[in-house]
């Protein structure tokens, strides 16, 4: 923070400048004068703000409008009262600063605020597979997976239709009626649609299937489900051979009033309990369950059961060794070369400086990914050529993993903490060194007992930022290793270089190679917060105490 | 705050031309520091050489890449042709350059308000500023995953799998990092200029379009280049939001490349890497004096 080279930051809370109401008053007739020639006189800027408002008040109608038809009420909620406070804001007098604010405080609110709120809900949930949806959506799934043919039913006349890329089915009642569907659309009487002997051949809006279209799209026939009615209980429409269309009923049977769930073959009854599943007497459970509050069941969950907890604790330990030998090992390397380098006799400094912020300057992805072929065991360039065709592990052995990790960050951050090491060197004064010389003091101790504290109140701040920021370095473990090589023991796919955070996103299940548990996976990742939190507040307090020291 | 304020020359503690030295002691006073220097631009150095190298090489392999400049032929790079990797740079460049002007353009619209205006609420606002930058918004991965899920039932171009969405995702969660960032200099600025301003008539929005945004420009482009690198390469959210392969980043194309088949497509990443490094490389020589302030200053590189 205090290198000739950086722009001057004042310390946020400290300088606040101080506020007078004499001041406060005179800026506000001030500014309220400006604004109100501003919304009469009808200039540039004015029509400007009313056409881009306009703009932004049209795409908000129609998110309101998107939402209502889809029965999303927190978004349609969410977007009125935010199209009411912009429209308040930027119409109204008294708003000033918030026509400064609003524009990045909605998006901070919709994707940082409501996100980290949102994560500390669903800790409590048991959102994930098996439990994705509401209740009435689990029931409508459960009636649908159990739907069996009626038995001795009688075969409709079925013709598979098209509309572009949509298939729907013609069905002829016994009546003689025709009825089509598709798979969101229940059976409707279509009067207009044209039958020659029990086969309909035109239907007003679709087209009729022939042969070969049907055999080209078979699967998709056989799983189409035309529910007959809007109710799931009256069942639905197949048909196996695309000619004639039999109705399926569930063998579950919903009652709202005793809120339970039968199996009309075996009679069975199912409840709902506590975990969001309907559960018989004797204890076996429905597949499909809903989402509910299950209260601190995840934390429990990490710390308690031994599955989660064994491998919690050993990432959590790597975890932190990783950003703390991470941050350790940069910055005294870091240190050294910006004490080799801080003598002006040293011609070429630039020079030197340019090519060593190169591992800097190149996007921490692509050296993960291209430190992760050089250290390849059998044909990595590090193994091949630096060490002469040795196959060496590097990636695939517990330790050395590690070594590794720790290694190639060392060559990925060393360029940083040279840079705020030189700038901090060269910020410290003069004359400081000058007294502590006629003092009487050696190379030695005015290094330790001058130079030293300096330059960590200096970097103290960012060592910490620089921590926190290894704690959540996901991208290199990712890239490198993976989080592998994998525990032997574990049931749960993690692994020896695993941090906290890509070990969340491994139980998350997003990427699709494990089960997907959201509920987990958000409390870990409060757990994370409170960890990161608690950091950056002490490093905070910290930095003001330091700086007290001056 | 003190230090900040004192400007001293650095010290010089031997006032005498280096020339004058003798041999022996030229080189145990600076000669080893070129040894030194050396030493850490090769460390710095040979995997940028390497891969380098390996985007030129003919075979396209992983063994086969490593004998240095065995080959030199542009076969890789013509092969990217026949990738997607041109439309993800594209995506790249157009999530980084967009995120990177929202960023500057509301956050230092927001940094103005706080900095220039006393309103009700003024230092809560800054408290909670204070609080949430220290909250990684890539921690609620989950929770971002899940919300966009629900957006794009409604509006699909905010759900998942959507370019604008992963940039709104990205605009919410530099703000509050680099607003405080703004902050900070904004206050640098004598508010006189301002006054001074007001009293010659000037509206607020006047005094901020064209005396505070020009004055405050170097944090403009500090915060604008770190943005733009931070999305550049970010994965993590980029990797659960955009879903096709058509829509992906250089970070999310790229690991897959490397994932997969990892001998059969080095030439391949090695070339796409070269081209991916070049725009970032370019930004960070030419600004290095302002990243370096830019990094003291609270930032890291994401």
């Amino acid at each position: 923070m205090s290198s000739p080279l950086l722009p001057q930051m004042h310390d946020p809370v400290v300088a606040l400048p101080p506020e007078t109401p004499r001041s406060r008053r005179a800026a506000r007739r001030v500014l309220r004068d400006a604004d109100g020639g501003h919304a009469t006189n009808f200039s540039r800027g004015f029509v400007v703000k009313l056409l881009l408002l306009a703009m932004i008040d049209a795409l908000g109608v129609y998110v309101v409008m998107a939402a209502w038809g889809q029965g999303s009420f927190g978004i349609l909620w969410s977007m009125v009262g935010l199209l009411v406070g912009a429209n308040y804001v930027y119409f109204s007098k008294r708003a000033l600063p918030m026509k400064y604010i609003l524009p990045g405080l909605s998006f901070l609110l919709v994707y940082q605020i409501f996100v980290i709120l949102f994560t500390g809900f669903v800790a409590f949930t048991n959102y994930g597979d098996g439990h994705n949806s509401t209740k009435a959506d689990a029931i409508e799934a459960l009636l649908i997976q159990n739907e069996r043919r009626v038995e001795g039913s009688d075969a409709y006349p079925l013709t598979v239709l098209a509309d572009g890329d949509e298939l729907a089915f013609a069905i002829v009642t016994s009546d003689g009626d025709v009825r089509v569907g598709r798979a969101e659309a229940p059976l409707e009487t279509i009067d207009e649609a044209e039958v020659d002997d029990d086969v309909v051949t035109a239907v007003p809006g679709y087209e009729v299937l022939g042969r070969q279209a049907i055999l080209a799209r078979q699967s998709d026939v056989t799983d189409l489900r035309v529910p007959v009615s809007s109710d799931p209980a009256d069942g639905s429409i197949r048909t196996q051979d695309a000619r004639s269309g039999y109705v399926f009923i569930s063998t579950m049977h919903y009652d709202e009033t005793t809120d339970s769930m039968t199996d009309a073959l075996t009679g069975t009854v199912y409840t709902p309990n506590d975990d969001g599943q309907f559960e018989s007497a004797d204890g076996a459970t429905l597949a499909v369950g809903w989402r509910v509050l299950v209260g601190f069941d995840n934390f429990v969950k990490a710390f308690g059961d031994p599955r989660y907890s064994t491998p919690f604790l050993k990432v959590f330990a790597w975890t932190v060794a990783f950003a703390a030998l991470s941050v350790v090992t940069t910055f005294l390397l870091g240190l050294f070369l910006a004490m080799v380098f801080n003598d002006e006799r040293v011609k070429g400094r630039k020079i030197y400086r340019t090519l060593m912020i190169l591992p800097y300057a190149i996007p921490g992805f692509l050296a993960a990914l291209l430190w992760s072929g050089m250290l390849n065991t059998k044909f990595g360039f590090v193994n091949q050529i630096l060490l002469g065709g040795a196959e060496i592990p590097w990636l695939t052995d517990p330790w050395l993993a590690k070594l590794a990790v720790l290694g190639v960050n060392l060559w990925l951050g060393f360029p940083y903490m040279f840079l705020i090491c030189t700038g901090a060197l060269q910020s410290i004064p003069g004359d400081v060194l000058e007294a502590a010389k006629i003092d009487g003091a050696g190379g030695i101790r005015t290094w330790k007992s001058v130079t030293m504290p300096l330059l960590l109140i200096a970097t103290a701040p960012l060592l910490i930022s620089s921590f926190a920021f290894n704690f959540n370095n996901f991208t290199l473990i990712y890239m490198l290793t993976g989080g592998g090589p994998r525990f032997a023991d574990a049931s749960v796919p993690l692994g020896h270089t695993d941090i906290l955070i890509s070990m969340v996103y491994s139980i998350s299940g997003v990427d699709g190679n494990a089960a997907k548990d959201y509920g987990l996976a958000s409390a870990l990742s409060i757990v994370i917060f409170v960890i990161v939190g608690t950091i950056s507040a002490i490093a905070f307090r910290q930095t003001r105490k330091l700086e007290e020291i001056n | 705050m003190a230090i900040e304020t004192v400007q001293v020359p650095r010290p010089s503690v031997v006032p005498a031309a280096p020339h004058r030295l003798s041999r022996k002691r030229w080189f145990t006073e600076i000669g080893w520091r070129h040894v030194v220097g050396v030493l850490a631009v090769i460390y710095a150095g040979f995997p940028i050489v390497y891969v380098l190298s390996a985007s030129l090489s003919e075979n396209g392999t992983l063994t086969g890449s490593n004998q240095l400049f065995a080959q030199v032929s542009g076969l890789n790079y013509a092969e990217l042709n026949d990738t997607l990797f041109w439309t993800w740079m594209g995506n790249t460049l157009v999530i980084a350059i967009v995120t990177a002007i929202g960023t500057v353009l509301m956050g230092a619209a927001a940094a103005y308000a706080f900095s220039r205006f006393r309103f009700t609420g003024r230092r809560g606002g800054l408290t909670a500023l204070l609080i949430i930058q220290m909250f990684p918004q890539m921690l609620a991965f989950v929770a971002i995953f899940l919300l966009l899920l629900g957006l794009g039932n409604v509006v699909p171009l905010l759900g998942l799998n959507s370019t604008l969405a992963l940039i709104c995702v990205y605009l919410g969660g530099s703000l509050g990092v680099n607003t405080f960032l703004m902050y900070g200099f904004f206050n640098t600025v004598p508010r006189e200029l301002d006054e001074a301003a007001k009293l010659d008539g000037a509206s607020h929005a006047q005094i901020y379009w064209t005396i505070i945004l020009r004055l405050v420009a170097p944090i403009l482009a500090v915060v604008g280049l770190l943005s733009f690198i931070a999305s550049f390469g970010e994965f993590i959210i980029a990797r659960i939001i955009l879903q096709s392969e058509g829509n992906w980043t250089l970070a999310v194309g790229l690991y897959g490349w490397v994932s997969q088949r990892l001998d059969a497509n080095w030439g391949l990443f090695a070339a796409g890497a070269v081209i991916a490094a070049v725009p970032v490389l370019i930004l960070f020589l030419f600004l290095q004096k302002y990243i370096v302030g830019g990094l003291t200053a609270g930032s890291v590189k994401g």
